[in-house]
């Protein structure tokens, strides 16, 4: 299989339409062939990831990379950034709004959930530039 | 179980119309989506209170078995019209959360594992 690489923007705010992100990658391994516990695991990192973008950034994008050998998921934004990541990494530790939490989102376990289903994870962030995750799921 | 069995067992009413029977492999009941990211697997059956159009797009994700929504509660034309376009299976029951999860447990759906 060549590599094959594609892109999703991802608008901040817009609660109504996340998820749809994730529900096409989701689509596009499945057609690929992908082994179904390994969609699983990039839909759940693509579902968080895609929620947080929504939630929490100014608006990003979600990018794929799938080879034979491994699909690569990276979450990028441009803002506001994470201001302590060891905390954003405890389970149950949110700074959702209670609106976002009344939907049963903010519990905390986005981040949480990313790094245990990811093979490999991998997350910087600057305050006032933005937040960069990079997962790694091996075929 | 069979999802049928469910239906017929709760009285629970189905508001998606017919559907393709399939196996309840687990159960839970949770509210904070993330929490259900994290259990769930698929052919799992999920009740919660939640009705907003997130419910439909975890549950398509994860490929659960059903939704259940307890209590009554009403869910929106335009949620329903997105758990059928995504082939979802929702219940609605009168009966509590907790109620369906002991009628589930009753007869053989283990609580899901952590994933």
């Amino acid at each position: 299989m060549e590599m094959l690489k594609e892109s999703y923007p991802v608008a901040a705010n817009d609660m109504t339409c996340a998820g749809d992100v994730a529900a096409k990658i989701k689509r596009r391994i499945k057609q690929l062939g992908v082994p179904a516990g390994v969609v699983r695991r990039v839909s759940v990192c693509t579902y968080e990831a895609e929620i947080n973008l929504v939630i929490h950034s100014c608006g990003g994008r979600i990018d794929l990379e799938i080879t034979e050998e491994h699909i690569l998921v990276h979450v990028c934004d441009t803002g506001p950034g994470i201001r302590d990541i060891d905390k954003a990494m405890t389970e149950g530790w949110s700074t959702a709004s209670s609106a976002v939490r009344a939907m049963g989102f903010g519990a905390g376990m986005g981040l949480p959930n990313m790094k245990r289903n990811a093979d490999e994870f991998a997350i910087t962030s600057e305050v006032g530039v933005g937040t960069d995750i990079t997962m790694i799921f091996h075929i | 179980m069979l999802v049928s069995e469910f239906e017929r067992l709760s009285g629970a009413a189905c508001l998606t119309g017919a559907y393709d029977d399939r196996e309840i492999a687990c159960g839970y009941t949770c509210d904070l989506l993330s929490h259900v990211m994290g259990r769930g697997q698929a052919d799992m059956a999920w009740i919660t209170v939640q009705t907003h159009m997130n419910v439909i797009a975890v549950a398509a994700l994860m490929d659960f078995a059903c939704v259940i929504i307890p209590e009554g509660l009403p869910v929106e034309a335009a949620i329903l019209a997105k758990a059928k376009e995504e082939g979802i299976i929702l219940f609605s029951s009168g009966q509590t959360a907790y109620a369906l999860s002991a009628l589930l447990a009753q007869n053989g759906v283990l609580s899901a594992r952590k994933g």
